[in-house]
């Protein structure tokens, strides 16, 4: 392959980091209105009454807006597909509020200034609520967080608001009681993952105007930009034919910016006043009032024989959803759903579980998608049912795991809020990654521990992960192959690239299938009005069902230039030989160049402009095999990650560096949530941690050493052999850390994140226990 | 109030509050590679340098900057598109949304200590966050552009 599977450098870094004009603020309209939010003080509570005349009487005050501006229309922030598996829990604005940082009202004024001082004249009378601020609690408790009649679900997710349900389901293989029962070894233990931020460098930013056929201009930093469209016109009413949502460069994503954000107030501010209007979240807002990562509580149950074969597992999960229940039924079933086929031997398996509502901001999507917290349990666990039935862990891993070829049920069973979809796995290196990843830790000789001078210890874990590659059945996604005069393309896509990448991978793919270079794709996401159809850039999916997509109306393409070459030569097209530059035919022939022309100016006159679409029908994993060498110090407890080791297979690497890339933003976000971060809040629901200076995301320093490889695999029903690789490189590092931990200093940390505070605590008690 | 500033290169007269930012200022007068990513000096996207060091524009008062020297990556256009290379060899850009606040910074470093150690890059450059990459993929494009490689 000539563009594929290269390490070409992406075709917008240059210009970004020469600073030209890119991203959604940089395209605002100069005298565009500053929209402001005034944010709930309150956990939870009612608005008794709320007068806004002082803040309208300000003078560079254009509009303000409460509950009282909007109709009662319940619908979910989600960015999914439609209809929606999540609940329709949310109104543009409330009479109630149900967590600090909710919307409470909005002002849009001249300036910065005016904005904020309109915001403090806005008087209200609150009926302070108890809230429910700990996750546990929150089911049958007496305080109801969602009384409202009006909301609902669009099919059966499990929601029932009277009980602080947001979502529930239960599946079960086999039987997992019977099967535990038979077990010579039995494994139970309980985990906590916490709310992880998203912390994207760019803030959400959305701008609006009315263009010069009065339609609404959205320029929104999203990920899901056909989503945004859809659901702006549901919630305001407002005709979808008379919206346009242009996406432009987004500073990075990772699942914060699937949601709606500003959209629909700063929407709203300019249908209501003819004017542009725009929202920059502070940074404090992005952490306050946007979304997180579901805080789960995991219960595990393993169960296994003597001679180490893993026979059941039962998986119980409470998830906690927040102020709403975006994403709530999704993320919860991801986190059985790609973590327990990796063990598909298994004669019985369950997986149930409850999320629930709490006055703590709400959660949503976020890279690894609820696989990340599933991974942290499964995976600790099984390190410790082996440590129980002394087998070596990587052995007991490489006879219980996914193999090419193999199945497993749950594939049918569990799938993103509806049935499965039954697949074999036709690409599976698991065992290649975990043996090469042994190689290049040196795991033999560091296993499980190296003592160092002066109170230091190394010790090395690892854990195995699956994802997916989008949503079969319900992701679609769609391309247009344009020819230019001078044979070069415009390659016009839906999908949405949000920094990782896509832009380039995409035009890569279409290279490759034109048989040109890569100068020659002029890439363009994305814009409601002139690319096509994608679901957006969530669930792992772009590279995969966007990239055939591409795929296939490239292809399409190229056969339509031979069939205008054919008519060109005038000979017939099985005739044609055609190497992307030249069209031949015996003597005769023609450059894509000259004909290019032709077809514009002289002779067949026509626009060459294919469109094609990909509508998935499974979603080949991605596996990886994460290694960690830790270093604690016994004395403090501190932890250092001296290297982590990523051997994956994501089938062809479109861009290796790319997709090296995301494997190692990945990891970094993952060891994050392994050790640095964790959003706190105070006893009434204040959030402690709201800002860079104290929600620690690592910056280069505590970063040693990634060291990170592609096993050799091929996807057929991928473009070129791709699978995704978004979202894999975030699962392991929890339980991979968790399990170097413990066998550098025997401390087993549960719940996340491992800090020096747990792990000291943890030698000390072993230290009193001898 | 009025600040005469020189910008890139160019002297200029801006007419500001006096509790103006520095960041704010320069995106309103169209400086657009000057990022807003926190309100703290945490972040590093708003980075530009100053006399010649790197600051954070978010936290200085536009005020402050009278009779001084601003440099947005607009004025070293030439070596950010050499970075530029480096970087996407790497594949080490991502987003964009950080690598004018670093392109800033890394030129900075280049002119006070031309043989930086590892240590002393990651040193230097720690304010400048990036959540997309993982970091190590820019420190080798960061090391083989000031080794010219």
């Amino acid at each position: 392959m000539k563009v594929v599977k290269h390490a070409l450098p992406s075709v917008d870094g240059k210009g970004l980091m020469m600073g030209r004009p890119a991203y959604t603020d940089d395209l605002a309209d100069p005298n565009s209105l500053i929209v402001k939010v005034l944010r709930s003080p309150h956990a939870y509570a009612k608005i008794v009454k709320i007068d806004t005349s002082k803040a309208e009487a300000l003078e560079g005050v254009e509009i303000v807006l409460t509950y009282k501006d909007f109709d009662r229309r319940p619908h979910t922030r989600a960015g999914q597909g439609f209809p929606e598996p999540s609940p329709y829990d949310k109104f543009v604005l409330d009479q109630w509020v149900r967590y600090i940082g909710d919307e409470t009202a909005c002002v849009a004024a001249v300036d910065e200034e005016t904005a904020q001082a309109a915001l403090k004249l806005i008087e209200i009378e609150w009926d302070i609520l108890e809230p429910i601020l700990d996750f546990e609690t929150a089911l049958d408790n007496e305080i109801l967080i969602h009384p409202e009649p009006e909301i609902f679900e669009n099919f059966p997710i499990g929601f029932d608001p009277k009980r602080n349900l947001a979502a529930a389901y239960s599946m079960e293989v086999g039987n997992v009681e019977d099967s535990l029962k038979e077990c010579d070894v039995v494994l139970e233990a309980q985990f906590f993952t916490q709310a992880q931020a998203h912390a994207a460098m760019e803030p959400h930013t959305v701008n609006a105007r009315m263009d010069y056929q009065n339609r609404l201009v959205l320029y929104t930093s999203t990920q899901a930009p056909f989503h945004i469209r859809r659901i702006v016109s549901q919630s305001l009413d407002f005709p979808m034919s008379r919206i346009r949502v242009i996406k432009p460069r987004v500073g990075g994503g990772f699942g914060g910016k699937q949601h709606i954000h500003g959209e629909l107030l700063v929407s709203t501010v300019t249908i209501k006043t003819g004017k542009p209007a725009k929202m920059v979240y502070t940074r404090k807002e992005v952490f306050e009032s946007s979304f997180q990562r579901h805080p789960m509580r995991l219960d595990i149950k393993l169960g296994a024989m003597k001679d180490g074969t893993l026979k059941a597992i039962n998986c119980h999960i409470l998830s906690d959803t927040g102020a709403y229940g975006e994403h709530a039924l999704t993320v919860f079933m991801v986190a059985g759903a790609k973590v327990l086929p990796l063990y598909n031997k298994v004669d019985s398996v369950k997986f149930y579980g409850d999320v629930v509502y709490t006055n703590h901001t709400s959660a949503g999507a976020y890279r690894g998608y609820g696989a990340i917290q599933g991974n942290f349990a499964i995976e600790s666990a099984i390190d410790m049912l082996c440590e129980k039935l002394g087998v070596d862990p990587i052995e007991f891993r490489e006879k219980n795991m996914m193999l090419k070829d193999e199945t497993s049920p749950i594939f049918a069973i569990m799938g993103e809020g509806t049935e499965g979809t039954a697949m074999n796995m036709e690409s599976c290196e698991l065992g290649y990654c975990v043996s090469r990843g042994q190689e290049l830790l040196k795991w033999k000789e560091k296993y499980p521990r190296v003592e160092l001078a002066d109170s230091k210890v190394r010790g090395v874990g690892m854990a195995i992960a699956m994802q997916g590659s989008g949503i079969p059945y319900i992701d679609m996604a769609s391309a247009t192959v344009k020819l230019n005069d001078d044979g070069f393309y415009n390659l016009l896509v839906g999908a949405t690239d949000i920094g990782q990448g896509s832009d380039t991978v995409l035009a890569q793919i279409a290279a490759e299938a034109l048989e040109t270079t890569l100068d020659k794709i002029i890439v363009y996401s994305s814009d409601s009005d002139l690319t096509p159809f994608d679901t957006g850039a969530y669930a792992s999916s772009t590279t995969y069902v966007s990239g055939n997509a591409v795929f296939k109306a490239a292809m399409d393409m190229k056969r339509a230039i031979v069939k205008e070459g054919a008519l060109a030569l005038g000979v017939k097209v099985e005739d044609i030989e055609y190497d992307g530059v030249v069209l031949k035919a015996g003597d005769k022939e023609i450059t894509l160049k000259a004909l290019s022309n032709r077809l514009y100016y002289s002779e067949d006159q026509k626009q060459l402009m294919i469109t094609n679409s990909y509508f998935g029908t499974k979603s080949p994993p991605p596996f990886m095999a994460g290694f960690a060498e830790v270093e604690v110090d016994t004395e403090t407890g501190e932890i250092k990650i001296v290297e982590y080791v990523s051997v994956v297979d994501c089938g062809t690497p479109i861009n290796l560096a790319l997709a090296k890339g995301q494997v190692e933003g990945g990891i970094v976000q993952g060891i994050g949530m392994a050790v640095y971060e964790e959003v706190l809040y105070t006893k009434t629901g204040k959030s402690i941690n709201n800002n860079f200076l104290n929600y620690h995301i690592p910056t280069r320093k505590e970063i040693n050493k990634l060291t990170t490889e592609f096993a050799e695999s091929y996807e057929e029903s991928g473009p070129f052999g791709a699978k995704s690789v978004g979202e894999i490189g975030i699962d392991t590092p929890p339980a991979a850390i968790a399990n170097a931990v413990y066998n550098a200093v025997g401390v087993r940390i549960q719940t996340l994140p491992i800090t020096p505070e747990k792990i000291l605590a943890g030698i000390l008690a072993n230290k009193a226990k001898k | 109030m009025k600040v005469n500033v020189k910008v890139n290169g160019q002297n200029k007269v801006f007419n500001i509050e006096p509790g103006d930012y520095l960041l704010d200022t320069l995106r309103k007068e169209n400086y657009l590679s000057v990022k807003k990513g926190c309100d703290n000096s945490s972040c590093g996207v708003c980075t530009v340098l100053f006399d010649g060091k790197p600051i954070k524009s978010c936290s200085l008062l536009t005020a402050k900057t009278e009779g001084h020297e601003v440099t947005t990556v607009e004025g070293i256009q030439k070596e950010a598109d050499k970075l530029s290379d480096y970087f996407g060899a790497e594949g080490a850009d991502q987003c964009g949304y950080c690598t004018p606040g670093m392109a800033l910074s890394v030129h900075a470093l280049k002119e006070e200590n031309s043989n930086p150690s590892d240590e002393e890059i990651k040193e230097y450059l720690t304010g400048n966050l990036c959540r997309c990459t993982g970091y190590q993929s820019q420190h080798i494009a960061i090391r083989n552009y000031l080794e010219d490689k």
